[in-house]
C-alpha cells in the first residue's frame, strides 16, 4: 500500500502534475538554460539532487522545529509545550535552501573537482529556483488529488522531490532538443529565442495534458 | 547613471527595462497565477509591495551590509516581507490567498525582488531606490493584469466574474489551462520583438533617407 502511494507520488510529479508544465514552478531556468543540451542536462541533475535533499532537510525542519505537535522544543519548555512557528516557513525554508545549496557547493568542490566542474555554475542559480522552495512548501501542504491531506511523510517528501527534480530534467533535455534544431529552421524573426521557446514548451504542456487522463 | 531624470528611473520599469518582456524575470507566478484579471492584480500588487520595502531596507543598509554575505541577508529581508504579505493576505483576502496558493510565498525566490536589490538598491540613494521599485513594481502588475484579463475574457468569456458574450459564446478552455499561459506569453514577447525590429528599420530607414539626401546635395 506505502510502495503503491509512493509510486503514485512519482507519476504525479513526473508526469501529471510536471513541476515546469502544469505548475510553472523552474521556469527561469527552464528559459534560460535550455539552449544547449549539455547544459541542460548538467542543471537537470543539479536540480534533482538539490530538490532531493532539499525535501528532505526542509521537512525534518518543519517537522521537529517549526510544528507545534511534534516540534522538539517542547522538551526544553517548563509546560511541554512547543510555540507554533510554522509561520516561520517561508524564511526558514528559503534559509535552509540556500546554505544547503552553498554547502552542497562546497563539499562537491572538495570532494570531486570534475562533478563541480559540470555543475559548478549550475548551483548557485538553483537557491533561487522556485521549484525547490516550491516542492518543500508541496511536501508540507500535502496533494489532495492523490488523497493525501495533510503533509507527506518523510519517504514521500523525498520521493517527491526527487521525482519531481525527474521531471524537471526530462523536460529540460525535450526542449533544448527542441531549441537545438529550431536554431536551424527558418522562423520568423520576431519570434526567434524566447518566444517560440515558450509556444514550443506550451505545445509539450497540451502534450502532456493528456497524462491528466491518467487513473491510478 | 546618477544624471538620468527621476521620471526616466520611473518609466523604464513599464516599458523599456519590464522585468517580464524586458529581462524575462519572475516568470513562475507570471503564469502560474494569471487565471483571471483578479488573481494577476493580487499576484502583481503583492510582488510590487514586497518589492518596495525590501528595495527601501535594502538601500538603507547598503552601507554595512559586509559584500560576502549580501545575497542571505537580502533574502531574509525579503522573506520577511513575503511573511507579512502572507499574513495580511491570508487575514484580509483568504479567497484570494487559497486562489494563489503556494505561489504567494515563492514571491521570496521571485528573481525580480531579488535582482532589483542587487542590482540596483544596494548600488543607489533611497530616493531613487524607492521609484525604481514603484516602477518595476507597476510593469509587473501591468503585465500581469493584461495575461489574466486576456486569459479570462478568451478562456472564461469573463472578465472580473461578469460574462461579457452572449450565452453562445463558446470559451476557449485552452487559455485557462496551463498551455494557454506558455502560447501567450509567446505571442506577447514576439509581439513586442516585432514592434522594436520595426522600430529599429523605421530608424534605419530614416538615416538612409538622410544619408541619400547629404549625398546628392553637394551636386
Amino acid at each position: 500500500m506505502e510502495l503503491k502511494l509512493l509510486l503514485i507520488i512519482a507519476v504525479y510529479s513526473i508526469f501529471i502534475q510536471n513541476f515546469v508544465l502544469t505548475r510553472f514552478l523552474g521556469l527561469c531556468p527552464f528559459i534560460g538554460v535550455s539552449k544547449k543540451m549539455s547544459s541542460a542536462v548538467g542543471m537537470g541533475f543539479a536540480v534533482i539532487f538539490v530538490m532531493t535533499l532539499a525535501s528532505i532537510v526542509t521537512w525534518l525542519v518543519y517537522n521537529y522545529f517549526l510544528d507545534p505537535t511534534t516540534s522538539i522544543l517542547k522538551y526544553f519548555s517548563p509546560e511541554g509545550t512547543a510555540p507554533d512557528l510554522t509561520f516561520l516557513r517561508t524564511i526558514a525554508f528559503i534559509l535552509v535552501i540556500a546554505s544547503l545549496v552553498q554547502f552542497i557547493e562546497m563539499f562537491i568542490q572538495k570532494t570531486s573537482p570534475s562533478l563541480y566542474r559540470a555543475l559548478g555554475i549550475y548551483l548557485p542559480l538553483i537557491t533561487t529556483n522556485c521549484a525547490v522552495l516550491g516542492v518543500a512548501l508541496l511536501n508540507i501542504e500535502g496533494n489532495p488529488s492523490i488523497g493525501i491531506e495533510g503533509k507527506f511523510t518523510f519517504i514521500q517528501s523525498g520521493v517527491q522531490g526527487f521525482s519531481a527534480g525527474a521531471g524537471f530534467l526530462i523536460i529540460l533535455i525535450l526542449i533544448s532538443g527542441l531549441r537545438e534544431k529550431l536554431e536551424l529552421k527558418e522562423i520568423p524573426e520576431s519570434l526567434k529565442g524566447v518566444p517560440i521557446a515558450f509556444i514550443t514548451a506550451g505545445l509539450m504542456a497540451i502534450a502532456f495534458l493528456g497524462f491528466s487522463g491518467l487513473t491510478l | 547613471m546618477e544624471n538620468k531624470g527621476l521620471f526616466e528611473e520611473f518609466i523604464k520599469g513599464i516599458y523599456k527595462e519590464n522585468p517580464i518582456t524586458a529581462i524575462f524575470l519572475g516568470l513562475c507566478p507570471t503564469l502560474a497565477v494569471t487565471t483571471s484579471l483578479i488573481n494577476g492584480l493580487g499576484m502583481g500588487l503583492a510582488a510590487a509591495f514586497v518589492l518596495l520595502f525590501s528595495n527601501i531596507i535594502v538601500s538603507s543598509v547598503k552601507g554595512i551590509v559586509p559584500r560576502k554575505i549580501r545575497i542571505p541577508i537580502y533574502i531574509v529581508i525579503i522573506a520577511t516581507f513575503v511573511t507579512i504579505v502572507e499574513l495580511i493576505m491570508a487575514g484580509f483576502i483568504p479567497s484570494l490567498f487559497r486562489a494563489l496558493g503556494i505561489y504567494v510565498p515563492l514571491i521570496v525566490v521571485n528573481c525580480i525582488i531579488l535582482g532589483r536589490a542587487e542590482a540596483f538598491a544596494s548600488k543607489n540613494s533611497l530616493g531613487r531606490s524607492i521609484i525604481d521599485a514603484l516602477g518595476m513594481g507597476i510593469g509587473f502588475t501591468i503585465v500581469l493584469v493584461f495575461l489574466g484579463s486576456v486569459r479570462e475574457i478568451i478562456g472564461d468569456g469573463k472578465l472580473l466574474g461578469y460574462y461579457l458574450f452572449g450565452p453562445e459564446f463558446e470559451p476557449v478552455l485552452l487559455m485557462i489551462l496551463p498551455p494557454g499561459a506558455f502560447i501567450l506569453i509567446g505571442l506577447i514577447l514576439g509581439t513586442i520583438n516585432w514592434i522594436e525590429i520595426r522600430k529599429n528599420q523605421k530608424i534605419f530607414l530614416k538615416f538612409k533617407e538622410k544619408k541619400l539626401i547629404t549625398t546628392e546635395n553637394p551636386k
